[in-house]
């Protein structure tokens, strides 16, 4: 039986920029009376970790990637230097880390809401987080790495979840 | 005239939509919410939250760059 009232997302990306989506998503779905659960697995088990602050994004290869300065005067803050700069330039040592800088910045200056801010709100409105014990086990993770409230459990307990959801998203 | 009112000036998506749940979660049935907002978006969000969830949008008005719904928790 379909149940509209229940939406499953199932979470593969483990950069800092591809963290929020899940978490957007699922806050949304509990706060629009939705039951949610999402499935962490692979690179998105990145986002269960205690630490989240070692979460970078990558600027190679993302030419879709906007990258305008979140300081210093208007007519420079307009400037979009994501097409000026050219990719090996991001292949300098630390350059992921001034590019989450600067989006980190961006972010709080939107009034965009932090990751551990997101993650702790699904949580408190019970959303299920499910890792994916096959790749816990495969990249030498330990349960200690993880928040709590974390469940472990494989892909047929997927499918047990979205069995009854109809809307069923991989981000 | 509103029984709360939920400043979420300043907040981007999802941040209105979850603070404006959480406000009203812990209401009575009835009572009315007033949420503040200067994010465009939640023009549009704040509605289908109410459609969704089923509580009454009784209005949706914009004041030199603020958005005010009033909802009516049911």
């Amino acid at each position: 039986m379909s149940d509209n009232k229940k939406m499953t997302i199932i979470a593969t990306k483990g950069t800092f920029d591809w963290a929020f989506p899940p978490f957007i998503i699922a806050s949304t779905g509990v706060a629009m009376d939705k039951k949610v659960t999402i499935f962490f697995t692979f690179y998105g088990l990145n986002l269960l970790l205690k630490d989240t602050s070692k979460l970078r994004i990558s600027p190679i290869g993302n030419p879709a990637m906007p990258m305008k300065l979140p300081i210093g005067p208007e007519w420079l803050q307009k400037i979009d230097f994501g097409p000026k700069i050219p990719n090996i330039f991001w292949l300098l040592p630390f350059t992921e880390y001034l590019a989450t800088y600067l989006m980190k910045k961006t972010m709080k200056k939107n009034g965009v809401a932090t990751l551990d801010e997101l993650r702790s709100m699904c949580q408190e409105f019970d959303v299920k987080f499910i890792a994916c014990e096959m790749t816990v086990d495969l990249f030498g993770y330990s349960k200690n790495d993880f928040i709590d409230g974390v469940e472990f459990a494989g892909a047929a307990t997927y499918f047990d979840e979205c069995n009854d959801s109809n809307h069923n998203l991989y981000m | 005239m509103a029984d709360e009112t939920l400043d979420a000036s300043g907040l981007n998506c999802p941040l209105p939509i979850l603070k404006t749940k959480k406000a009203l979660s812990k209401m009575d049935i009835g009572k009315i919410l007033d949420v503040i907002s200067t994010d465009a978006g939640s023009v549009k969000d704040i509605e289908a939250f109410c459609n969704q969830t089923g509580n009454k949008l009784m209005s949706a008005v914009e004041e030199s760059g603020k958005y005010i719904f009033t909802i009516k928790k049911t």
